[in-house]
């Protein structure tokens, strides 16, 4: 099991370095002089060659990439030339909007992308069957914008039913930082307005952002779920008299779990790095946001970081599950 | 027993009096398969659209008429007209021409790409294999939506951008597909006949190799096409992809993202074009993997 851990993680570490070079060679193209940019429009030319040698911008760039990884050895990602902080310092404020927003979206994923694979696949080629396979068909199609243009339009704008985007009211105050979850630290510290309007504000956005992952483990539990009615054993469990309710729940939906277990994991990486439209239509100050405006604004450092960061957690979380995956069923530790 | 006997001989004599080559065989199979049918049509009918779209679009999709500006479907604008009176059926139409180009521009660059690789890998073996796989590793890691804005970001944003840096993002399940055949292929009977021959490793590649490799490949582009179009809409929605006043879909619904609500037209047809067309490619996706490989058929 050891072996497997350190295997896994070694990978991890190998697809890291491949990232920070491939970030640093996006920043060497970007057309944008970054110490010219650092210091503003009204720097001097002399002060601008200064900052350049005192930053080492004007040695070869495989000096600059190994002065680049020096430093994230000392967790330093360089500073944003807009918010003129330490990247690492923008994204310990921004992730936990993600982490957040993600965790809530994968709730709405599973809350209802399982049962209705399970009732699919009970009913199969029924109407419900057919209801929750065009739901699929929708999820996966649909673009999320639209979807999160729609729900506010329809359920901030026009129904006021939720807060509009955000995550607080601008008449509310955070929450004092413990986990940097606004529903978390209103929790904890017993502020329940700022939990309530907190959770208001999520609503939307996860729902948005769970829509294309709700349709995906929808289809995986279905085929998941289909695939073990037709095996032999459920045809004993049936032929010695079990109820059906025991057939479906202690026989085929726990034969049925390790790949849904699998792709909910898969899921969760991408729903937390891959959250830049959703927090953009709902202004979420999340990594996704912060990434857009990065871009926008041709801030190189808060790029890189920020690329950096999000390659880290999909790889990462896909390591998690694999090893959560390896103790339940032992033949992956094997191959 | 003389039914019996008669039975197992009708049996066995109707697959050969039906004999029918792969390709026919495929069509019937793929007819056979509804929803697939439907998904192929869609594509067919959006792929007419988009070529036929400077004949039957009525208007221009770019020049503005501040008159009809915001009117909603009517005779005159079936599909209604955005803010700069500009008719939304004729940039949809339009708009179909960039989607399914992109589309195409992106899945052939990443399959070519990445069948390459896939090749090479799977072929040559050893440390190649290695690096190669490691390679693909690290594209895969990448959110590919915050990768894709990065590239557009640096090479500047525009359609042609766009397509490149999804290209980028897309090409590694290709080289690991192609691999994985290529790893199941490349000791069976007819490669090493092939070599026996005297074939060169460019040919047992390219002749024996990769038109085996082909059937995942087919389907997997069938499901990048939709995911494509999706992604550049979606690129082009926050700024990065093509520009304003280009008529494409995620352009038009960042344009009308203000009107949702009181001029719903906007938004909504182009929205249903996108999701007809992924539909169409998700469905024609589903249908070629049924019946290419009948294993995975729920």
């Amino acid at each position: 099991m050891a072996r497997f851990i350190v295997r896994r993680f070694g990978g991890l570490i190998f697809v890291l370095i491949g990232v920070s070079v491939l970030t640093f060679f996006l920043a060497q193209v970007v057309p944008v002089d970054p110490a010219a940019t650092a210091l503003g429009s009204n720097a001097r030319e002399e002060q601008i060659e200064a900052y350049r040698q005192q930053m080492g911008l004007d040695k070869p760039a495989v000096v600059q990439y190994a002065n680049y990884v020096a430093r994230l050895f000392h967790g330093d990602l360089g500073k944003s030339i807009r918010t003129r902080r330490a990247v690492l310092a923008d994204l310990r404020d921004y992730l936990p909007a993600t982490i957040e927003l993600a965790l809530v979206a994968m709730l709405v994923t599973v809350l209802v992308g399982t049962p209705l694979g399970i009732i699919a696949a009970l009913n199969r080629n029924s109407f419900l069957d057919a209801a929750a396979r065009s739901l699929a068909l929708i999820g996966s199609a649909m673009p999320i914008f639209y979807v999160g243009l729609v729900l506010l339009g329809i359920f901030y704008r026009q129904l006021q039913w939720f807060p509009g985007p955000g995550r607080l009211d601008a008449t509310l105050t955070p929450p004092r930082h413990i986990t940097g979850l606004y529903t978390v630290d209103s929790l904890l510290t017993g502020n329940w307005q700022t939990l309530r309007n907190a959770l208001g504000h999520l609503i939307l956005p996860a729902i948005t952002l769970g829509f294309y992952s709700t349709a995906s483990l929808l289809r995986m539990t279905r085929s998941s779920i289909l695939e073990m009615l037709g095996h032999d054993y459920v045809r004993t469990a049936r032929a010695k008299g079990l109820a059906e309710r025991v057939v479906i729940g202690r026989h085929v939906f726990k034969n049925a779990l390790p790949p849904i277990l699998t792709i909910i994991g898969i899921l969760f990486g991408s729903l937390l790095s891959g959250a830049v439209l959703t927090e953009t239509i709902f202004n979420w100050p999340g990594i996704g946001r912060y990434a857009t405006t990065s871009v926008t604004t041709l801030d190189y450092p808060a790029v890189m970081g920020v690329t950096l960061v999000a390659a880290f957690i999909y790889p990462l979380v896909n390591t998690l599950v694999d090893i959560a995956y390896s103790f339940i069923d032992p033949r992956v530790r094997v191959n | 027993m003389e039914t019996t006997a008669s039975t197992t001989m009708s049996q066995v004599t109707t697959p050969l009096t039906q004999f029918q080559s792969p390709g026919a065989l495929f069509i019937r199979r793929f007819r056979k398969e509804k929803t697939a049918m439907f998904g192929l049509v869609t594509i067919i009918v959006f792929v007419l659209l988009a070529l036929m779209a400077p004949v039957i679009a009525p208007y221009d999709p770019i020049e503005q008429n501040i008159p009809a500006s915001l009117a909603p479907p009517s005779p005159e604008h079936w599909l209604g007209a955005d803010k700069l009176g500009r008719d939304i059926l004729s940039r949809m139409l339009y708009g179909a021409r960039i989607s399914l180009a992109t589309g195409l521009g992106v899945v052939l660059i990443a399959s070519v790409l990445g069948t390459l690789v896939g090749l090479l890998a799977g072929y040559v073996g050893g440390w190649w294999d290695e690096a190669l796989m490691r390679v693909t590793d690290i594209f895969f890691a990448f959110p590919s939506l915050i990768l894709a804005m990065a590239i557009a970001g640096a090479l500047g944003p525009s359609l042609q951008n766009a397509l490149i840096a999804v290209a980028v993002v897309t090409w590694p399940i290709y080289a690991r597909l192609t691999r994985g055949q290529v790893l199941i292929l490349r000791n069976k009977e007819f490669v090493q006949a092939a070599r026996a021959v005297g074939a060169g490793h460019v040919q047992i590649l390219l002749r024996h190799l990769l038109p085996n490799t082909l059937s995942p490949l087919l389907v997997q582009m069938s499901f990048d096409m939709g995911t494509t179009i999706l992604a550049v809409a979606g690129l082009s929605f926050i700024g990065f992809g093509a520009q304003p006043p280009t008529p494409e879909w995620g352009v038009m619904i960042s344009e009308g993202r203000n009107f949702i609500t009181t001029h719903w037209w906007l938004t909504f047809f182009p929205a249903m074009a996108m999701l007809f067309a992924v539909s169409g490619f998700n469905l024609a996706g589903d249908g070629l993997r049924d019946v290419l490989d009948p294993r995975l058929r729920r």
